[in-house]
């Protein structure tokens, strides 16, 4: 996919989600499709639990400013981070969101695309704890923003050995998930 | 040993821009400086292979007089830079010269932790009970009652035994001696640099001119008599009973082991880590 | 951007590309290990800037880093304590930052080149030893990842607020060299640029990063290893009992013996004369503080990096360093899309500060607006420097919440003054 501008994505949940992994996995498969890439986190000083964020900014340019403001697509996986980041959605942004703990949402969004990632994890991959690359995956596929194989790639080079086939596992459930919406 | 003439501390000494020295009349320091020559030079080692490194205080003054590798650093951090000196360059000898302000005190925990990792350094910690440099505040090792310029009613502090607290915190050679006893000194501190490990060398000192003074010690011959005379060996402490032993310095070689030594394991892990990279190929 | 300097230097030898291409086919465990070896392939990859401040020491040559872990840094130590004994080198961990800046500063009196890394608490220690390694004229190399707030502030959040500290944070007025990346690439060619600068001008060179950056992954090629250039401190070549440890010449740059090498030279903090030994001579006293001072201001042009973005026809001049610099640049493509002449100037090389360089290129401008991630420090040079402005044409914007300052903030000030 050709880049006419920068395409801007913010992961956000809480910590222990797995988000800025996510965040690394997306950034990295976009470097492996040939486009620049800053991927920018914050969270608070606790690992687990509190709030978490990863923005991925894909672009064909020099990317400026590595914070993602006016998101092309937004990833909710909480309520706290759904109900704060919202509004900065652009009109034609897309939002993902996981209804296993998203169960309100403050605004109508076109382009909204609900699922309960967490309980699908849970049940068809026996853990929750790949939610993350089961949620990225849907969302590339989604968006179209970086390509199957680079996404699969970028997994293998990003976790650890033993992990790589559940992940991959979540990933082609991911895309699965995203072909129900005639992706 | 005793018989290797005066003149070789001459040649180990700095002439050309460094006297006189700093030290008051009747000072140990420099007693302390001669025996740390003698038992270099009965080592016959090689000057250009021994650093010698010091923090701040009137003892830490020692490395400018020798014509060695020297290194005068920060308050407190004499074993820090040792150890950088010595991480790098393992196979050098690295003597620290420290108080027992610099070393106990704002050094504390850098003697607690260059102990624990056992790495070869040859600390000679000369204890004067007091701030010398600074002009008579008390020190970690000021003795219970004893007068201080910040003690003047006398220290309601507890001493610390420094010897013990090297030998708990993994010290592999400790020992403590006088500035009187000045053959018994050259003797550990040659057996402190032949120990492969980290080790600790309590020289108890006379600061006549600042401690005496405060203290209503005498002069410098006086301190000197105390210390012959209110010290015991090591060996004799099971002989005597406990009353003669109380409020005794107690000299000799209090820990001697071998030990696994800091720069050695660590060269060991390089080669480790070199040999499972290359058998990857 | 990586300056070609010729005295001394040395390109990398081939042995060590040679090594680094072995490596990269090995099969390795963690998933870290594998980043590291792609990079060094030299291909495009993502790499965080602590990432790259790691792999720029290690290309420059450091050999011994000593440190203790702090938020945001301590990706810069652990990636150091995997690849240093690969290499042969000593990683140590210390009891505190104390001890880290005394350790680098007595292995590199005994040759080595050495680095430590650290965050606003550890930064604070190490004040009393960065001036020692200025005085004794040791050279090393301080990172200084920037975290928010006075104390432990905000471990996680940015700011910039360690500009002037990094100036005049050790006692006793002391030069200072401190470098400025605002990206990843970039913090890779200021790591190898600073322990470069530390060689040959024998000083402690600070690294002032952005937590941000320090965390931010981004798509980097870094140069290969062959066109890396790689500063060595100048070696006496004169016999032992004439070397002097700090020898009067033009330029202030003078050789350096190791400890181990025959010269038993000393090293004190207080203050000395030409051969290291302590002196409370006036005349002395006064040469070294001169000396001190002067190897900066007489090699002003080696040490002043500069960027000038699109100020040529500027009106409107945007001062800014590190991350905040990318704000402002983002601020500059959206103003310049409705037609408003505005520029960037971004001092790579912050402090000795690049006063003639700014002053020369502010001349033109009408306007001038200083935003950074603190309560007001760049702004005080700025001023300093347009002294031919009124107070209302030099402007600032100041932001410590943890949050970045905008490109739509800048944007917004640069059309209030228009
Ligand atoms: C950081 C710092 N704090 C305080 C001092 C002041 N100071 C210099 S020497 C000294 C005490 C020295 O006592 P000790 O280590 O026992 O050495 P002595 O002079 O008794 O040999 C002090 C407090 C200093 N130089 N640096
Ligand atoms: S003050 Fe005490 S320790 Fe210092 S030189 Fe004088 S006698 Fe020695
Ligand atoms: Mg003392």
């Amino acid at each position: 996919m050709k880049m006419e501008k920068s395409y801007e994505i913010r992961l956000s949940g809480s910590g222990g989600q797995g988000l800025i992994l996510g965040g690394i996995i997306l950034a990295r498969a976009a470097v492996l499709d040939n486009h620049k890439v800053t991927q920018t986190q914050s969270y608070g000083p606790e690992s687990r639990g509190g709030y978490s964020r990863a923005d991925v900014i894909i672009s064909d340019r020099d990317i400026f400013f590595p914070e993602a403001t006016n998101f092309n697509c937004l990833l909710a996986l909480t309520q706290e981070a759904c109900d704060k980041y919202l509004f900065d959605l652009r009109d034609t942004g897309i939002l993902i969101i996981d209804t296993t703990f998203v169960k309100n949402l403050a605004l109508a969004a076109d382009n909204t695309y609900e699922l309960p990632f967490t309980e699908i994890a849970q049940s068809e991959l026996g853990s929750a704890i790949s939610t993350n690359v089961l949620s990225v995956a849907f969302l590339t596929k989604i968006t179209g923003i970086v390509s199957d194989a680079s996404l699969a790639a970028s997994i293998a080079l990003s976790v650890k050995p033993s992990f790589v086939d559940l992940n991959i596992k979540a990933m082609k459930l991911g895309f699965k998930l995203a072909e129900n919406y005639g992706r | 040993m005793a018989n290797i003439p005066q003149k070789i501390v001459h040649q180990y000494l700095r002439h050309d821009k460094k006297f006189p020295h700093v030290w008051c009349a009747g000072c140990s320091n420099g007693i302390i400086l001669g025996a740390i020559i003698r038992a270099i030079a009965s080592m016959e080692l090689n000057r250009d292979d021994i650093v010698m490194v010091s923090g701040i205080g009137c003892s830490s003054r020692m490395p400018v007089y020798i014509d060695l590798n020297t290194m005068h650093t920060l308050h407190g951090r004499a074993i820090a830079f040792a150890t950088g000196i010595k991480m790098h360059k393992p196979n050098m000898k690295v003597i620290v010269v420290t108080g027992d302000g610099d070393c106990t005190a704002i050094g504390g925990n850098h003697l607690i932790h260059a102990a624990r990792r056992n790495l070869d350094l040859s600390v000679i910690l000369v204890n004067n009970n007091i701030y010398g440099m600074t002009g008579g505040q008390c020190s970690p090792t000021t003795p219970h009652g004893a007068i201080a310029t910040t003690a003047p009613y006398g220290s309601i502090e507890p001493d610390f035994d420094i010897c013990k607290l090297a030998i708990g915190a993994g010290a592999s050679f400790v020992a403590r001696t006088t500035a009187f006893h000045v053959t018994e000194m050259q003797n550990y501190i040659q057996a402190s640099m032949e120990h492969p490990g980290f080790s600790l060398i309590e020289v108890i000192s006379a600061c006549p001119v600042i401690y005496g003074r405060l203290n209503k010690k005498g002069g410098a011959p006086q301190m000197m008599k105390e210390f012959r005379d209110n010290s015991i060996p090591q060996t004799a402490v099971d002989k005597l009973p406990p009353e003669q032993v109380e409020g005794k310095i107690i000299r000799g070689i209090l820990r001697r082991e071998i030990q696994p030594e800091y720069s050695a394991a660590y060269a060991d892990l390089i080669k480790g880590v070199q040999e499972s990279a290359g058998g990857e190929q | 951007m990586l300056k070609k300097t010729t005295s001394n230097s040395t390109k990398a030898k081939t042995p060590k590309a040679e090594t680094l291409k072995k490596k990269s086919s090995a099969k390795k465990a963690a998933s870290k290990i594998v980043e590291l070896e792609s990079n060094l392939e030299r291909k495009t990859i993502i790499m965080q800037g602590n990432e790259a401040v790691a792999y720029g020491a290690l290309d420059a040559g450091v050999n011994f880093f000593a440190g203790y872990p702090i938020t945001p840094s301590t990706e810069v130590a652990e990636i150091l304590s995997a690849e240093l004994p690969k290499r042969g080198g000593v990683f140590i961990q210390m009891e505190d930052e104390i001890a880290s800046i005394c350790a680098i500063v007595g292995a590199s009196l005994a040759g080595a080149k050495s680095l430590t890394a650290t965050s606003g608490p550890g930064f604070s220690l190490m004040q009393e030893g960065i001036g020692f390694a200025k005085i004794t004229e040791t050279p090393c190399v301080v990172v200084n990842v920037q975290r928010m707030g006075p104390s432990t502030g905000m471990p996680t959040s940015p700011a910039q607020g360690d500009i002037m500290q990094s100036r005049w944070g050790s006692h006793g007025d002391s030069p200072a060299i401190v470098l400025y990346p605002d990206s990843v690439k970039e913090s890779y060619e200021l790591t190898i640029r600073a322990v470069n600068l530390a060689e040959k001008y024998r000083t402690c060179v600070i690294l002032l990063m952005d937590e941000v950056i320090g965390h931010m992954r981004e798509s980097v090629r870094l140069p290969d290893m062959a066109n890396v250039r790689v500063i060595n401190r100048i070696k006496p070549t004169v016999p032992p009992h004439w070397y002097k440890h700090y020898d009067e010449n033009q330029k202030y740059l003078s050789p350096l013996a190791s400890f181990g090498e025959g010269y038993r030279f000393h090293v004190t903090g207080l203050t000395h004369d030409a051969h290291g030994f302590p002196t409370n001579k006036a005349g002395e006293a006064g040469e070294m503080m001169d000396r001190l001072r002067k190897k900066i201001t007489y090699n002003i042009r080696d040490l002043v990096q500069i960027e000038s973005h699109q100020m040529d026809d500027a009106k409107i001049a945007i001062f800014a360093a590190g991350i905040t610099a990318r704000s402002a640049k983002a601020a500059i493509a959206m103003a310049r899309h409705e037609g408003i002449k505005v520029g960037l100037l971004r001092p790579l090389t912050i402090w000795p500060f690049p006063d003639d360089a700014v002053r020369k290129m502010l001349r033109d401008v009408d306007t001038v607006i200083v935003p950074e991630l603190n309560q007001g420090q760049l702004i005080h040079e700025i001023r300093r420097l347009t002294k031919d402005k009124s107070e209302s044409d030099v402007l600032s914007i100041r932001k410590v919440n943890g949050d970045l300052i905008t490109p739509n903030e800048i944007l917004r000030k640069i059309k209030e003054v228009i």
